[in-house]
């Protein structure tokens, strides 16, 4: 092997000098990476170990599961960054961790502190009632929840890079996340087969940037990708939020809460690469065990219903 | 005789980008998750995505060894970013095996984290005006290469980003996140000139 750099690689951090850095391309690009994988939470740096020898694509830093923050009320909060840094260091993968809705403070703390990715979550209590935090000045990129092409959109104009379906987080029940899901592709679709002189009429309908409107009327798609999350617990349930469209799959509670955590993240992350193949989902679904124990969506008070949170 | 059809490893990552960029020149391209899906190919593209994902994924659908073979018997492999990953020889802070197929030795996240994710202009041998816009995300660096290797492109200060070993490239960068298409005609003409040198029906067969 020949050394062939004027400067030792082992010195080099940072972008190089001149270099453009959290520009629009490298943000929604980190989402185009971890396409066709699966983000878990993790809330010790064991759990992230675990999760990255499984083959995730990226963990999310918590203080919290979700199943837990419901469990747990009071206010949830941007996670203490001692466990966020301790993750930081345990892993090679990207580390995403939460921020409140609108709460930019802790959006820039987390980006002090060298997360790849900020999920401004309203599994946490949202900071703010009227505004989401104004995305585009971080360098560090965002991903959003949505429950509708209206509100993906709204996310996107304020500078999310990324954008996953809201589902009910910390349920372990697919529903919401499948009413999502199919509601974003319903609305895209019918953007799609609107003419070009009824898309700003239709901008003003969903509440949504026209230039935002005619992106997706053009692509077919969101201009980022698109992840599904909320509820998802087995390898079925992640097969099935690939097939309904999503480019990807975040795991919250349904890894760690489930009876064997190594053995059903490594075979959720088989069902996602192989989310068409029924006989490789049957496979790894063998002997997962139980998955964590799910909640009837209709069996939670209103009020503690996570995805409302956000407009 | 038949079009070229290339490959890429859908195991994880940005695959879909480049068969968008393939189809984009008329050239067929097929996604690969299984080892018989790897049967007829004259190229395989490795993506961008998290090395350890595609490493272990790899491993688990018994895809290393027939690619590594493929590899060795000649088939034109490109990777990008983790794809350059996966086929170095030396890859520094990766824990799986990967295909050691390439004589370079890749240094993983070494500008940083996402925040120092960028945007440059490269020089790239051979492709002249006007420079190749290049996207680095969590990006890896070619820290040394070995004396069959030809580096196409560096950075300013003198860091590796680019290199080519006989039919196999590597690139720290995302050309099929730019939409400029000058890497994919370079790995298409070097799969149309290996489909020349040999005889029809000799190429990739499954493991």
């Amino acid at each position: 092997m020949v050394a062939t750099n004027e400067r030792p690689a082992a010195s080099q951090s940072g972008a190089p000098g001149g270099a453009e850095t959290g520009t629009w391309a490298v943000k929604k690009g980190l989402a185009q990476m971890l396409k066709g994988g699966v983000i878990m939470d993790v809330v010790t740096p064991e759990h992230a170990r675990i999760a990255e020898e499984a083959g995730a694509c990226a963990v999310m830093a918590l203080e919290r599961v979700p199943s837990d923050i419901r469990a747990h009320g009071g206010v949830a909060r941007m996670s203490d960054p001692e466990i966020i840094s301790a993750i930081v260091e345990a892993v090679t993968i990207p580390v995403m961790a939460k921020a409140r809705i609108g709460h930019f403070v802790e959006a820039q703390v987390l980006e002090a502190l060298g997360v790849d990715y900020i999920d401004e979550s309203e599994v946490l209590t949202p900071a703010d009632e009227a505004h989401h935090i104004n995305k585009h000045p971080f360098k560090v990129p965002f991903v959003c929840g949505c429950r509708d092409l209206g509100e993906a959109l709204r996310r996107i104009g304020e500078g999310a890079a990324m954008i996953r379906t809201k589902g009910e987080a910390g349920t372990g029940n697919v529903v919401e996340a499948v009413r999502h899901m199919r509601q974003l592709w319903d609305d895209i679709r019918r953007i799609q087969s609107l003419p070009d002189d009824e898309l700003p009429a239709a901008a003003k309908e969903l509440g949504a940037p026209v230039e935002l409107v005619k992106e997706v009327h053009d692509l077919g798609k969101l201009p980022v990708v698109n992840f599904a999350a909320g509820g998802i617990a087995t390898p079925a349930d992640a097969a099935l939020m690939m097939q309904l469209g999503a480019e990807g799959v975040f795991v919250g509670s349904g890894i760690f809460k489930s009876q064997t955590p190594e053995k059903m993240a490594k075979a959720i992350v088989k069902a996602t690469t192989h989310y068409r193949d029924a006989a490789i989902i049957a496979e790894v679904s063998r002997g997962t065990g139980d998955p964590m124990r799910g909640l009837e969506i209709s069996a939670i008070p209103e009020r503690e219903i996570l995805a409302k949170r956000g407009w | 005789m038949s079009e070229i059809t290339i490959g890429v490893l859908a195991l994880q990552g940005d695959f879909a980008e480049h068969i968008a960029m393939l189809r984009a020149l008329g050239v067929a391209a097929v996604e690969v998750r299984l080892p018989a899906q790897l049967a007829g190919l004259d190229a395989l593209i490795i993506p961008g995505g998290e090395s350890t994902t595609i490493t272990r994924l790899l491993d688990i659908y018994a895809l290393r060894e027939p690619v590594r073979r493929l590899g060795e018997a000649g088939l034109p492999i490109w990777g990008t970013c983790a794809g350059a990953i996966v086929l170095a020889k030396q890859a520094s802070d990766l824990d799986r095996p990967n295909l050691a197929l390439m004589d370079i030795d890749v240094r993983r996240n070494a500008f940083g984290r996402q925040v120092d994710s960028f945007e440059e202009d490269l020089e790239v041998a051979g492709f002249g005006e006007p420079p190749f816009h290049a996207v680095f995300i969590r990006a890896p660096i070619i820290a040394g290469v070995g004396p069959g290797v030809d580096v196409l492109a560096r950075l300013g200060d003198g860091t590796i980003v680019a290199a080519r070993e006989g039919t196999l490239l590597a690139t720290s960068f995302h050309p099929e996140l730019t939409g400029d298409a000058r890497f994919h005609r370079l790995l298409v003409g070097i799969a149309g000139a290996r489909r020349r040198e040999r005889p029809a029906g000799s190429r990739a067969a499954p493991a």
